[in-house]
């Protein structure tokens, strides 16, 4: 960790700019960015933790309280809508058995709806983790939620 | 078939997009041709001549761009490349950095020479964890054919390139909150002047070009400027990709000259409109540009003739609604996202995308009352040109289109008090 965030300072003339990478690397290591993390970083950039929360809470990939081991992200903009991104969120729920904004109790998903992906021309997308899934429908949902609820790792 | 020039490389079977691929297909032959044979200034008049245009969404000329970055000041300049690809529609640059990261490369390394810059950022939206990966990979590969860093090809040029992660954030695709990003701190856009290129990142002069953009550079020092000023319209230079998505019947992403007309698009490269239905409405260029009717879909794709029709070419994002579409539910869905992304600096922008919002979701919802059209329109004259960035008036405009073009289905839901297209949205469930 230390030496990861080492690595990145020496990328920019100045410290601070390494906030949004090291907040990147402490929720891949964490899951999510916990108050005493932020202290931390706060320290290591010589920042006002107030500072480094007010940079974190702007951005909606960090996270504050724990998500479950897939983090589910259904985008629900305009290209999705119009091939019915709405009935698949609301196949997940059915099947999660969680409203959109949960996370399951065994903790395995958190399900969440989210803006514009970037991936319209395979529209309805959602992202897992770091992947994206792409051209969606509920059969494709239901083998999905399967393969991950067998797999041993996040 | 209009040839292609972005797209070449990725088009050709077994194309991996790694260097040696890349180098087979000529590759990096023009940052060698810029580097030697080339003064930056030079490369700069080579790049205005070509008249190419900035492919983010503005299409402001990128070599006038260049040209105002202050010559002779000893602060470090820089360049920053626009990953942030979050425009509704828009999936274009993501497969460029994907599927052939080294014309992206080349492109930053002439850009950064053009303007004496020797640091340089990939500025790449947060989601985009694949697309940075690939990228690394390339950087590190290039790095090792002597491509980037000390001395490059022995011209005694030196460039670093740095990726720089988002973590979520629409606004940050404005240059200026972009740096502020960079900077550590919150994507509140900057106000301008000053602006990027005299006062940019880090307070130092900076050029902030989009992803495609850049991707052209290569092709215009190798080719010459009088190549690309021949393909497209005498305004609009180059070819553009189209990333066509919505009801269509082959979505994705097309190379095509500036000025195709948006029919032979939609109809014939395309596939038209999905299941045989009828146009009903088409984005041209991102969600934040106006909507076009069925009636405006000769118009040729280029920045002027878009912007006679009414709309903008934007950043050549086309999102087709066929006949089923529920044009308030549509509008609802774009203020909810603009109410989602506003940063939140400017008061008419936090509060009018939140009103615009509230009000849409009560008229799709059958719960409008008679005089909230009117409310409507008077809060998008009032984010209309008053703040510091564009955000607020890409919200205001395409929900005053909507309402413009498609005032009767307005008034049907506040009148009949229900949307009288739900059961023809749920066609696609």
């Amino acid at each position: 960790m230390k030496e990861k965030s080492q690595a990145i300072l020496r990328r920019y003339p100045d410290k601070r700019s390494a906030l949004l990478p090291i907040l990147h690397l402490i929720q891949e290591e964490q899951g999510r960015l916990s108050d005493e993390a932020m202290v931390a970083v706060a320290e290591l950039l010589g920042l006002k933790p107030v500072e480094v929360r007010e940079v974190a809470t702007f951005y909606t990939m960090f996270n504050f309280r724990p998500v479950g081991r897939y983090h589910i992200q259904v985008c629900h903009n305009l290209s999705c809508s119009l091939l019915g991104a709405e009935s698949l969120i609301a196949h997940l729920e059915e099947r999660l058995q969680i409203r959109a904004g949960e996370t399951t109790p065994d903790n395995l998903f958190t399900l969440i709806k989210v803006e514009c992906l970037g991936s319209c021309g395979t529209a309805p997308v959602m992202q897992i983790n770091d992947d994206y899934y792409e051209n969606l429908t509920k059969e494709k949902v239901d083998v999905i939620l399967e393969s991950l609820r067998v797999s041993p790792h996040g | 078939m209009s040839e292609k020039i972005l797209f070449r490389n990725m088009d050709l079977p077994g194309y991996t997009g790694s260097i040696g691929d890349y180098l087979k297909q000529g590759g990096y032959q023009a940052l060698s041709k810029a580097l030697k044979e080339f003064q930056p200034s030079e490369v700069i008049e080579i790049v205005k001549k070509s008249g190419l245009r900035g492919r983010g969404g503005a299409g402001f000329p990128a070599g006038a761009k260049w040209g105002f970055v202050p010559k002779g000041e000893d602060k470090p300049r820089y360049l920053s490349c626009n990953a942030d690809e979050g425009e509704p529609g828009t999936f274009k640059d993501r497969q460029l950095m994907e599927r052939d990261p080294h014309q992206l490369i080349e492109g930053m390394v002439i850009s950064s020479y053009a303007i004496g810059a020797k640091t340089a950022y990939v500025y790449i939206r947060g989601e985009f964890r694949k697309a940075a990966r690939i990228l690394e990979q390339a950087l590190e590969e290039s790095y090792s054919r002597g491509f980037l860093g000390r001395d490059i090809l022995e011209s005694g040029y030196d460039l670093e390139i740095y990726i720089h992660r988002g973590a979520g954030a629409y606004i940050c695709g404005e240059e200026t909150a972009l740096l502020e990003s960079i900077e550590g701190k919150r994507g509140n856009p900057r106000l301008k002047p000053p602006f990027p290129a005299s006062v940019g990142l880090y307070g130092s002069p900076t050029v902030i070009n989009n992803v495609e953009t850049l991707c052209n550079v290569p092709h215009i020092v190798l080719r010459g400027p009088e190549w690309f000023a021949r393909i497209g319209t005498p305004k609009s230079t180059g070819t553009k990709i189209f990333s066509v998505s919505g009801h269509i019947e082959r979505p994705g992403n097309y190379e095509l000259p500036m000025g195709t007309p948006l029919r032979e698009l939609i109809y014939q490269h395309a596939g038209g409109i999905k299941n045989g239905r009828r146009l009903k409405a088409v984005i041209p260029g991102g969600s934040s540009t106006p909507v076009l009717t069925p009636d405006k879909v000769d118009v040729p794709l280029d920045f002027e003739s878009v912007a006679a029709a009414g709309s903008m070419l934007g950043s050549g994002a086309v999102i087709v609604m066929d006949e089923t579409t529920c044009m308030v539910r549509v509008a609802m869905i774009l203020a909810r996202f603009y109410h989602h992304e506003s940063c939140g600096q400017c008061t008419q922008c936090r509060e009018g995308t939140a009103w615009m919002h509230k009000i849409l979701k009560r008229v799709e919802e059958g719960r409008g009352s008679q005089g909230d059209l009117e409310l409507l329109l008077d809060i998008c004259d009032n984010m209309k040109g008053k703040t510091i960035c564009p955000l607020s008036d890409a919200a205001a405009m395409p929900v005053e289109s909507y309402i413009q073009h498609f005032r009767g289905e307005f008034e049907e839901h506040v009148r009949e008090k229900r949307c009288p297209f739900q059961e023809g949205s749920k066609l696609y469930v």
